[in-house]
C-alpha cells in the first residue's frame, strides 16, 4: 500500500528523512526542532493538487462571525457554501439563536448570467423583516465578484431601508486561506464597534477570540467575575451586536488564539487606543497567567489576591486528579495538528503536565513567530509542519510512533485507520476544554483515548489471517 | 431541485414549492406559495461536486480533483468524512485570485502533476465548481493539452474523467448522476454483447452496494456495479494509511459496460432537472444513454425499497438470468411479510415527514404507503419550509437524514435516520435500505421508534408490547 507513493527520489531531497513524501513546494513548510535553523515558510497558499486540510477565506470569516447570535448571517452565492456551514460550530448562546440558521441566496444559473444583486436585496430584506436581527452580515462567496454583483451597494440600501447595520463580508474563497478570512471577519466586526456608547465600569475588558464552544466562555466569565473584572463584549462567543458596538469603551482587549482576533485588537488599538494582551485559557499555567496578567494590567492588588486565591483553590482541587493521570500516561506520545498555532502551544504544555510528550506539531494558520516559539518549547526531534495533508501526516505519525493524535474532524479517520487514538480539539467539541475544569476534561479524554482496550486489536496481527 | 424560481423581471417568486400531489394525497392545499421566501433557509440539498466526488470514490484507483478554489473541496471532504468516518482525500486545484482572472490552466497542470507524483492514481476524476464554470474554464481542453504535452515523455498517464458540476444548475444528486453518465460516456466501449449486466444503483450506502453484489452473485449473474464505494468508503482497519483505499469499480469493468446485455438503474428523477440555460432539454441518464448508443436494454426502476419495489427488481433479475429467486432471498421476503403482519398496527395511519434526495424520497414514500403510513414531503423544499409546514401536517415521525433532527427535537417526535448525511450517529455505512433485507431493517427501525415513543410517553412503563 505504501508503494503507491514512493516518489522518485532523484529530484527530491526530503529535508528530514521522512521518507520522501513531501511535494517539492512543501519542503520549506516542514521543520524539525533542534535540527535545522530554517524558518518555516508559512502563510503560503496551498499547493494546487494537494489535499489541503485548510479551508477558504469565506470559511475563516464565517467561523469567526458565526457566534454573534442576534445577527442575521446571509450567504450570497450558490448553495454549497451555506449548506456546509450550517450549524457548523458548537458555539453556545445564552439568548437568541438566529446564528444557527443557514440562509443562502442559493444562486441559480440565471442569476449567474443576469446578476444576483436584486435577489440578494430581496432575500435580505425579507429575512430582516421576518427575524428582526440587530445587524446583518452578508457574505460574498467566490462567484459573486466574478458575476459583478455590487454587494456593498446592496448593503447600503438595506441599511437605509431597515435601520440596522448591514455589513458586507467580502470573503471570496479564492482570495486566500482561512486566515485571510479571519482578517475579513475582524474588519467586519470593527464596522460595528463604536456605534453605541453605553456606560460601563472602568475596570472592564473585552474577551476576544473565545467562541464559547461547549460553554467555555461561561467558565471564563465566572473566573473574571470572581476577580472583580467586568467583561464588556465577548467577541464573538455568545456575542451580541450591542455589546460589540460598545466594545471601544473597554479598558483592555484580552485576546485568545493568535490566528483569528489579533487583527481586530490592532484595529481597536489604532483607532481607540485600547491596549491588548495575548492569552490562552488552555492548561493550568496559561489559564492562570491569563488571570494574573489582567490583574497586573489594572495594577489592582485586591484583584490579584482574589486571582491568586482562586488559582490556588482550583489547583489544589485538581492536582490529585492530574497526578493520577500523569502516573498512567507517562511515556505516551502525541501528535498535534490544529487550526491555530497558539492553540498548539498550549496543547504541548498541557500534555506535558500529564506526562505526554509531543512529537509532531502542526497548524493550518501559524505565523513564523508562532513556529519559532513552538520550536523552542518542544523537545529535540519534534517535527513541525505548516498546512499539512493526510499523506504527510500519516507518515510523520508512523515515523514518530505517536500514540495519540489531536486534531480536527478531518484527521480523525486517518488516525483511526492507522490504529492511532484520536482526541478532538476542534470546533465541534461538546466538552469544555478551557479553564481548570477543562484541563481535567482534557486529561480524561487523553486517558480514554490512549488507554482503551481496543488498541490490542490494532497492535497485534489478526490470528485468523493466514 | 430548484427551490425558488424567480421571474427575472419583477423578482417575485413565481413558482413556490409545490406539494407533490402526484404521488399521494396530502392534507395540505396544493399550489400555494409554500416557502414563499426568496432565500433558501437551512438547505436540504448540497452541492454538485459532492455527488461527483462520491462517484469518483467508487472507481478503483481514482483520486477526485475539484477544479476551483480550495474551500469547496475542504468542505466536501469534511462533510463526507463526518458521514462515512473514513479518510476522504479530495484534491483541489486551489484557485487564487490570479487563476480566477487569467484562467486556471496553470493550476490544473500543477494540480495533476502533484496528484500523479503523490498518489500514482490510475484515474483522476475532475469535477468543476461554480467558480470554474462561471469563469468558463475549458476542462476538456485542459485535459487534451495535458495529454499532448506529456505524450512523448513515455510516462503512462492516468485515465482522466471530467464531469461538469456547477451547483447553480443542480444539487449533489444531479452531480452524482451526471458524473455516472460522464464516466460511462468517457470509458464505455463496445466489442461484442456479453452475458453480463450493468447495475447503476445511484446514491446508496456501502451496505446497500454490498447487498446488491451478494444478491447478483446469488442469482449467478455476471455484472458490473458502478459506482462501487462499498470498500473505499467503508474499509476495514488497514494499519497502514492507504493513499488510495482499495476497492471500487475498475476502469476495465467500466469499459466493458458497453458490452452488457442490460442495464438496471435505480431512481425517479435522476439528473433530469439538471438543465443549462443553453440547453433546456433534460439530461439523459446513464442507462438511457447506453440504450441509445449501444442498444442496451434499460430497466429503469425506483430504488427497491419495500416489497413491491423489490419484487419489481427481482422480477427483472429473474427475466435477465432466467433463474428463480434464490431460496434464502425468498425466505427474506417471507419473513418481511410476516413482520408486516405482526407489526402493522403500530404503523398504520401514522404520518411521516420525508426529505432528502428525490430518488430516495419517492422510493421511501411508496414504501410508506405500502405499510399504511401517510408520507408527506415537499419537492425541493428547504428545512425551514418543512418545519413550518409540519405544523399543519402534524407528522408522527421524521424519515430522513440527520439534518432534520432539529425539527424532530422541536416537535418531540422520533427521527428515523436514513440516507445521507448521517452526522450524528454511528454506522451510516452499514445502514441497509434496499431489497427485502433492507426493508426489513427499515421496518424494524420505524416500528421500534414508534413503540419507543409511545412507551416513553406513557404514564405506566409497560414491559410488553
Ligand atoms: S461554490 Fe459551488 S461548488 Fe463550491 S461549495 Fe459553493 S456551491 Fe459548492
Ligand atoms: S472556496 Fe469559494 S465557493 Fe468554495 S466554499 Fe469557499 S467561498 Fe464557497
Amino acid at each position: 500500500m505504501i508503494e503507491g507513493h514512493k516518489i522518485d527520489e532523484t529530484n527530491f531531497n526530503p529535508p528530514l528523512g521522512v521518507g520522501g513524501i513531501l511535494l517539492d513546494e512543501r519542503q520549506k513548510q516542514v521543520s524539525v526542532a533542534g535540527a535545522n535553523e530554517r524558518t518555516i515558510d508559512c502563510n503560503k497558499a496551498s499547493v494546487a493538487g494537494s489535499v489541503s486540510q485548510r479551508a477558504c477565506v469565506f470559511c475563516g470569516s464565517r467561523v469567526v462571525l458565526y457566534p454573534i447570535s442576534d445577527a442575521l448571517h446571509l450567504i450570497h452565492g450558490p448553495i454549497g457554501c451555506a449548506a456546509y456551514t450550517w450549524d457548523i460550530r458548537g458555539s453556545l448562546s445564552s439568548g437568541p439563536e438566529l446564528h444557527r440558521l443557514s440562509f443562502s441566496t442559493d444562486l441559480q444559473e440565471r442569476d449567474v448570467i443576469f446578476g444576483g444583486e436584486k435577489k440578494l436585496y430581496q432575500a435580505a430584506l425579507e429575512l430582516i423583516n421576518a427575524h428582526k436581527p440587530k445587524a446583518a452580515f452578508i457574505y460574498s462567496t467566490c462567484i459573486v465578484g466574478v458575476i459583478g454583483d455590487d454587494v456593498e451597494r446592496a448593503c447600503r440600501m438595506l441599511e437605509d431601508e431597515t435601520g440596522i447595520p448591514v455589513i458586507a463580508v467580502e470573503a471570496p474563497g479564492f482570495q486566500g486561506s482561512k486566515k485571510d478570512g479571519y482578517k475579513v471577519a475582524c474588519e467586519s466586526i470593527f464596522k460595528l464597534v463604536g456605534r453605541v456608547n453605553n456606560p460601563i465600569p472602568a475596570k472592564s475588558i473585552n474577551i476576544l477570540g473565545d467562541f464559547n464552544l461547549a460553554g467555555e466562555l461561561w467558565i471564563l466569565l465566572e473566573y473574571y467575575k470572581k476577580m472583580g473584572v467586568h467583561v464588556n463584549a465577548t467577541i464573538t462567543g455568545d456575542g451580541r451586536v450591542e455589546a460589540i458596538s460598545n466594545a471601544h469603551n473597554a479598558a483592555l482587549n484580552v485576546v485568545q488564539c493568535s490566528g483569528s482576533m489579533n487583527y481586530l485588537a490592532k484595529l481597536m488599538k489604532d483607532e481607540y487606543n485600547i491596549p491588548s494582551m495575548r492569552v490562552s485559557y488552555f492548561g493550568i499555567e496559561d489559564m492562570s497567567d491569563a488571570l494574573y496578567d489582567v490583574a497586573r494590567f489594572f495594577k489592582d492588588d485586591d484583584m490579584m489576591n482574589k486571582a491568586r486565591e482562586m488559582v490556588k483553590e482550583e489547583i489544589s482541587r485538581m492536582m490529585p486528579a492530574l497526578a493520577w493521570y500523569k502516573e498512567r500516561l507517562t511515556g505516551k506520545k502525541a501528535a498535534i495538528y490544529v487550526g491555530g498555532a497558539f492553540k498548539a502551544i498550549s496543547l504541548v504544555k498541557a500534555l506535558r503536565l500529564i506526562g505526554v510528550q509531543t512529537v509532531i506539531v502542526g497548524s493550518q494558520t501559524g505565523t513564523p513567530e508562532d513556529y519559532e516559539l513552538i520550536k523552542k518549547l518542544c523537545d529535540e526531534g519534534t517535527i513541525i509542519v505548516d498546512d499539512s495533508n493526510p499523506v504527510e501526516l500519516s507518515h510523520f505519525v508512523k515515523e514518530k510512533q505517536a500514540d495519540i493524535f489531536i486534531g480536527g474532524v478531518k484527521e480523525r479517520p486517518i488516525a483511526h485507520k492507522i490504529g492511532l487514538g484520536f482526541c478532538d480539539h476542534n470546533h465541534e467539541r461538546k466538552e469544555p476544554l478551557a479553564g481548570y475544569e477543562g484541563m481535567i476534561n482534557f486529561a480524561k479524554e487523553i486517558y480514554a483515548t490512549a488507554m482503551s482496550p481496543v488498541w490490542k486489536f490494532t497492535k497485534t496481527t489478526d490470528p485468523l489471517t493466514p | 431541485m430548484t427551490t425558488n424560481i424567480l421571474d427575472k423581471g419583477n423578482l417575485v417568486p413565481l413558482q413556490g414549492l409545490g406539494v407533490d400531489k402526484g404521488n399521494f394525497n396530502s392534507p395540505l392545499g396544493v399550489g400555494g406559495r409554500l416557502g414563499g421566501y426568496v432565500s433558501t433557509r437551512n438547505s436540504c440539498k448540497l452541492c454538485a461536486p459532492l455527488g461527483a466526488s462520491l462517484v469518483f470514490k467508487g472507481i478503483e484507483g481514482c483520486v477526485p480533483l475539484i477544479h476551483g478554489s480550495q474551500g469547496c473541496a475542504t468542505y466536501i471532504r469534511r462533510y463526507m468524512i463526518s458521514h462515512y468516518k473514513e479518510p476522504v482525500d479530495i484534491a483541489s486545484s486551489n484557485f487564487s485570485e490570479e487563476s480566477t482572472i487569467y484562467g486556471g490552466s496553470r493550476n490544473f497542470i500543477t494540480g495533476i502533476n502533484n496528484i500523479i507524483k503523490q498518489y500514482k492514481p490510475k484515474v483522476i476524476g475532475i469535477a468543476s465548481t461554480c467558480l470554474s464554470e462561471t469563469i468558463g474554464e475549458d476542462i476538456p481542453g485542459h485535459i487534451h493539452n495535458y495529454k499532448e504535452e506529456n505524450a512523448n515523455t513515455g510516462a503512462k498517464l492516468p485515465t482522466f474523467i471530467h464531469a461538469s458540476t456547477p451547483s447553480y444548475c443542480g444539487s449533489h444528486a444531479e452531480g452524482f448522476h451526471n458524473t455516472v453518465l460522464a464516466t460511462i460516456k468517457t470509458l464505455a466501449e463496445y466489442e461484442n454483447v456479453r452475458n453480463e449486466i450493468t447495475i447503476l444503483p445511484g446514491m446508496v450506502s456501502p451496505a446497500d452496494i454490498r447487498y446488491m453484489k451478494e444478491l447478483l452473485e446469488d442469482f449467478g449473474i455476471k455484472y458490473t456495479l458502478f459506482p462501487d464505494y462499498s470498500e473505499t468508503l467503508d474499509n476495514e482497519y488497514t494499519a497502514e494509511y492507504q493513499l488510495i483505499p482499495t476497492g471500487g469499480t475498475t476502469v476495465h469493468d467500466i469499459q466493458r459496460i458497453g458490452n452488457s446485455k442490460a442495464t438496471i438503474e435505480f431512481g425517479a428523477s435522476f439528473n433530469k432537472s439538471f438543465t443549462r440555460l443553453k440547453d433546456k432539454s433534460s439530461v439523459q441518464t446513464a442507462g438511457e444513454w447506453l440504450e441509445s448508443k449501444y442498444y442496451i436494454r434499460n430497466y429503469q426502476m425506483p430504488l427497491p425499497i419495500g416489497i413491491e419495489a423489490s419484487d419489481k427488481f427481482m422480477e427483472a433479475l429473474k427475466t435477465i438470468s432466467g433463474k428463480e429467486l434464490p431460496e434464502h432471498h425468498r425466505k427474506e421476503r417471507g419473513r418481511l411479510v410476516d413482520a408486516y403482519i405482526d407489526a402493522h398496527k403500530y404503523v398504520f395511519g401514522k404520518k411521516a415527514l420525508l426529505y432528502g434526495e428525490e430518488d430516495f424520497v419517492t422510493a421511501m414514500a411508496d414504501w410508506c404507503k405500502e405499510i399504511g403510513v401517510e408520507p408527506f414531503y415537499i419537492k425541493g423544499a428547504d428545512f425551514e419550509t418543512l418545519k413550518e409546514k409540519a405544523n399543519e401536517f402534524q407528522p408522527d415521525f421524521l424519515l430522513g437524514n440527520s439534518k432534520g433532527y432539529y425539527i424532530a427535537r422541536e416537535r418531540k417526535i422520533p427521527l428515523v435516520r436514513v440516507g445521507f448525511p448521517i452526522h450524528d450517529r454511528f454506522g451510516a455505512n452499514r445502514m441497509l435500505h434496499l431489497g427485502y433485507r433492507g426493508t426489513q431493517e427499515l421496518f424494524d427501525r420505524v416500528v421500534n421508534a414508534l413503540i419507543e415513543y409511545k412507551q416513553e410517553n406513557s404514564p405506566i412503563g409497560y414491559k410488553y408490547l
